[in-house]
Order: C-alpha cells, then sequence, then structure tokens
C-alpha cells in the first residue's frame, strides 16, 4: 500500500514539509519566535530548556531537540541560540547534520543586537523556506510510516472503543511493514505481565520490567505509591476499579502485534514494527516524545475531549463516544462512539482509521491543524540548576 | 439498537454497563457468540461493571480478557463488581 510522501535526502519519509524555527535555548526564543513572524510559514515553538541541565539530562535532551528537529516532518531548520548556553547551535546544528538534516544557525551573542539578528535570522529562514518549497510529494509505501498513538483525558469508553479501534490501526500498518509506537509508561503498571508475554524477545520483556520498575521507583523515592494513588477518585467513580483494568484499557491502543522494542524518550527505534517508548502519561509531553523518535502521524483518542496538537505533526483525534464527537465536532476527526451506536464495528471503525491515517499522511489535513493546536513540551528528568 | 452492556473478550467474567442499569433489570449478554441471561441484583452505573457469573472469594476478575483483579468476597452473578469487593491483582511480579 502507498501514500504521498517527501522522501528526503537521508532516504526518510515525511508527511509534512514544515520550516522549524528553533530555539536551542529559552534565552533565545523571543528572537527565534521575532524572526518565524516575520517568514510566514515557518514553525516556531518555544521550551524552557537548553541550559542547567544536571547529568544525564544533557545527553538526554540533545537526544530530544535532535529527534524532533530531524523528524522526516521537517524540510529544514533553523537554529536560533545564544552563545554561552548549554545546549548551542554549534552543537545541536551538528547532531543535526549528522542526521541528515538541513540546518541553518544563528548564535545571538555574536550579533549587534535583537533587530540585527531578527533580520539575519530572517534572510535564513526565508532560504530554507525556498530551499524546502523544491520538495514534491512522490508515492512511498506505508512501511515507511511510524504512527504515534496516544489517549489522553479518557473516560470509561476510551479502553472499550477509541482505543481498541486505534489498536485496530496499528495492527493493520505494522501488517504492511509499518511502525507503531505509544509510550505513558505509568499507565503500562498493571499491565506489564500482558506486555511482557508479548515482547518479541528476552531482552524487550526485560526492558518492559525495566522502565516500569524504574517508573514506579522515581515515584516512591518521592514518597508515593501510585498503586495505592491510581485508580484516582475520579476513575472509581467513572467505574474503574483496579489500576490493571486502567492500564489494560490503555494499552489497547497500541494493538496486539508483538513488542518489538523499548526505547528510550525521544529515542529513534532501530526495528520496524511495534515499539513502546518510556515517558510520562503527560499528554503534551508524551505526543513531543514520539514525534522526536520519528512518528510523522499521531492519533489520538479522548473520551472528555482535548484539542491537542503538535507543531511539526499531524494529530489524528478518535472520540470515544458520540456525546463528544457532536458537542466537539471541530476538533474531532473521527468517531469511535459509533461502535457503541451500532453503526460500526472495532474492525470496520479501525479500518477506516487506518485509511484516515494514509489521506492525513498524504496531504489532508487533520481539525488540530486546521485549528492551530501547536503543543509542545519536552520530559525533563532532573532538576534544572 | 445499541448495547446495554459491553463484553470484550469471550474469557471476560464481568460485563461494562453501557447505561444505567436498574436493580431488577433482566439482560441477554453476548460473549463470545453465546448468550447470558443476567438479572442485574443492584443498580449499576454508567460505565461500572457487573459479574456474568458466580465468583468465589480470591478467584480472578477476568476484564480484555485478561486479569484486572481479584474478588475480595463472593460476588454472585448480576452483582456489581468494584472496589468494595474486588482489589488489585499482585502486579505480576510472579509471572517473570
Amino acid at each position: 500500500m502507498k501514500f504521498l510522501g517527501y522522501r528526503r535526502s537521508n532516504g526518510r519519509v515525511g508527511v509534512r514539509n514544515h520550516v522549524l524555527v528553533f530555539p536551542t535555548v529559552i534565552c533565545a526564543a523571543s528572537v527565534a519566535q521575532k524572526i518565524a513572524d516575520a517568514v510566514p510559514g515557518t514553525v516556531f515553538v518555544t521550551h524552557q530548556h537548553g541550559c542547567g541541565h544536571l547529568g544525564e539530562e544533557k545527553e538526554h535532551m540533545i537526544r530530544v531537540m535532535t529527534g524532533f528537529c530531524s523528524n522526516p516532518n521537517v524540510g529544514g531548520v533553523l537554529l536560533v541560540g545564544l552563545g554561552c548556553e548549554m545546549l548551542t547551535v554549534e552543537l545541536l546544528g551538528d547532531e543535526l547534520r549528522a542526521a541528515g538534516q538541513r540546518v541553518e544557525t544563528l548564535a545571538t551573542q555574536a550579533i549587534q543586537g535583537t533587530a540585527e539578528a531578527v533580520a539575519r535570522g530572517k534572510e535564513l529562514a526565508q532560504r530554507l523556506l525556498k530551499e524546502s518549497g523544491a520538495a514534491e510529494r512522490e508515492q512511498v509505501d506505508v512501511s515507511e510510516l511510524m504512527l504515534g498513538a496516544k489517549c489522553g483525558a479518557s473516560d470509561t469508553l476510551s479502553g472499550l472503543t477509541a482505543n481498541p479501534a486505534t489498536g485496530v490501526a496499528c495492527d493493520l500498518l505494522v501488517a504492511e511493514g509499518g511502525s507503531a509506537i505509544f509510550t505513558e509508561t505509568p499507565e503500562l503498571l498493571g499491565a506489564e505481565q500482558v506486555l511482557a508475554r508479548r515482547a518479541a524477545n528476552e531482552n524487550v520483556r526485560d526492558r518492559i520490567w525495566e522502565i516500569t520498575s524504574r517508573t514506579e521507583n522515581r515515584i516512591k523515592a518521592l514518597g508515593l505509591n501510585i498503586r495505592e494513588a491510581e485508580p484516582g477518585p475520579g476513575n472509581i467513580e467513572a467505574g474503574l476499579t483496579t489500576l490493571a483494568e486502567k492500564s489494560l484499557g490503555a494499552v489497547r491502543k497500541g494493538g496486539t502485534t508483538p513488542i518489538v522494542e523499548v526505547v528510550e524518550y525521544g529515542q529513534k527505534p532501530s526495528k520496524k514494527g511495534l515499539v513502546i517508548m518510556d515517558g510520562p502519561a503527560h499528554d503534551v509531553v508524551s505526543v513531543t516524545g514520539m514525534i522526536a523518535a520519528g512518528a510523522q502521524v499521531v492519533v489520538f483518542t479522548t473520551g472528555v475531549g482535548t484539542a491537542v496538537g503538535a507543531p511539526i505533526a499531524p494529530v489524528i483525534k478518535v472520540s470515544s463516544n458520540s456525546g463528544l464527537y457532536r458537542r466537539w465536532a471541530d476538533s474531532i476527526d473521527l468517531n469511535a462512539g459509533a461502535i457503541l451506536d451500532g453503526e460500526e464495528t472495532l474492525q470496520s471503525l479501525g479500518e477506516r482509521l487506518f485509511q484516515e491515517i494514509i489521506e492525513v499522511a498524504s496531504g489532508k489535513l487533520t481539525q488540530a491543524e486546521i485549528l492551530g493546536h501547536r503543543e509542545f513540551a519536552i520530559h525533563t528528568i532532573n532538576p534544572t540548576v | 439498537m445499541s448495547e446495554v452492556v459491553i463484553v470484550v473478550d469471550e474469557r471476560d467474567n464481568v460485563a461494562t454497563a453501557l447505561r444505567a442499569i436498574e436493580a431488577g433489570e433482566s439482560l441477554r449478554i453476548g460473549v463470545g457468540g453465546a448468550n447470558v441471561d443476567i438479572t442485574a441484583l443492584e443498580p449499576v452505573a454508567f460505565g461500572h461493571k457487573l459479574a456474568l457469573s458466580d465468583l468465589e472469594k480470591g478467584s480472578y476478575i477476568v476484564k480484555y480478557g485478561e486479569v484486572m483483579g481479584v474478588a475480595t468476597k463472593r460476588i454472585a452473578k448480576g452483582e456489581h463488581a468494584h472496589v468494595h469487593n474486588v482489589e488489585g491483582p499482585e502486579p505480576g511480579r510472579a509471572e517473570r
């Protein structure tokens, strides 16, 4: 099966052709924003990082920022930095070039103030925009796709309709030779044994236990016990009885195929197939991480409703119930509530979602893109110093 | 017509209510191609679960075809299965 994508010079395939203006440190964020504002057609993201990272968090941030900026949905990147920060434009620029990404850099401390920095940045961004504009969509195999699967603002029906329908779509993509990735380690707790049984090999099985234990231990170190805190009072009122029940419903979004690899937050998988990424359940943080890992398209299921999107990747929203679909018609792309209304089966809706993924990958805009939802947040692992 | 309850997997011994169910309500529930007739013994709210068979204390509660809990007391067929009579399974560490 084919879709229309952008084949990059490094061989990877994008579903969008963005030019990204990316501050390597928060101190350069306003200059980067002024540049992006002055060059319509570019995408700007901001974050609070780039300096003061303690220990292993520096490498973590380099991996995540490099992964995000070299996602094949990005045709060119302008890195904007200050000069004295930990993650300089030189450092990230080298990483991005090594990943085969087209990159320009601007360090503002070497320039006579903001106005000149913006003027120079504008020229660089315009150059990138002109170059990337030459890229054309071509027929590529769907095996080039990595789908990110996410659930957030869930309800009792998410695990019964929208998540398993997304699982069907993941299974179809994996059967075509593509990849699916899901994360939210706290929502794997209680379902570890189910996932471990589906591990492709012993190493993957050990890694599943490693990331779940690590998350549980980090929470314990704060004097908290997630197995007592979850499910929360709201969950219990909604009918969720145990953490295992909650997690079993959440992991259905990944489908039923063997888990071929477990990667760190924002790490690019080395294998095709179904992959678990370690990471928090925070909606925007997990979506950003999956895009940094290489996901070009994200499916996001919701029961209560969230409008979250992403700056460089289309996010397809699937509602778990028809009430939300009616209330939030402008924010939902597909309604899995149709399964309960007797209009669709899990299989037929999953197939329709898979078709939608192919169309979105080929250029069809999602509601989140149309509405301009571009949330972005990176997982931190240590205190900032 | 939409279903009143949903049973995800034929191995499940609980069903999830898709609307509020009243005490005494008779339900015919499809479980893996067969039908199970059940009378709700008590009200079961939307999103909550009821037992598809008599479950002894200590037996596994199965949903999604997987163990999601353990009965802390006997749960009769048609009874509401929730935090008052179900607790989480030991987190599966023994299966390592």
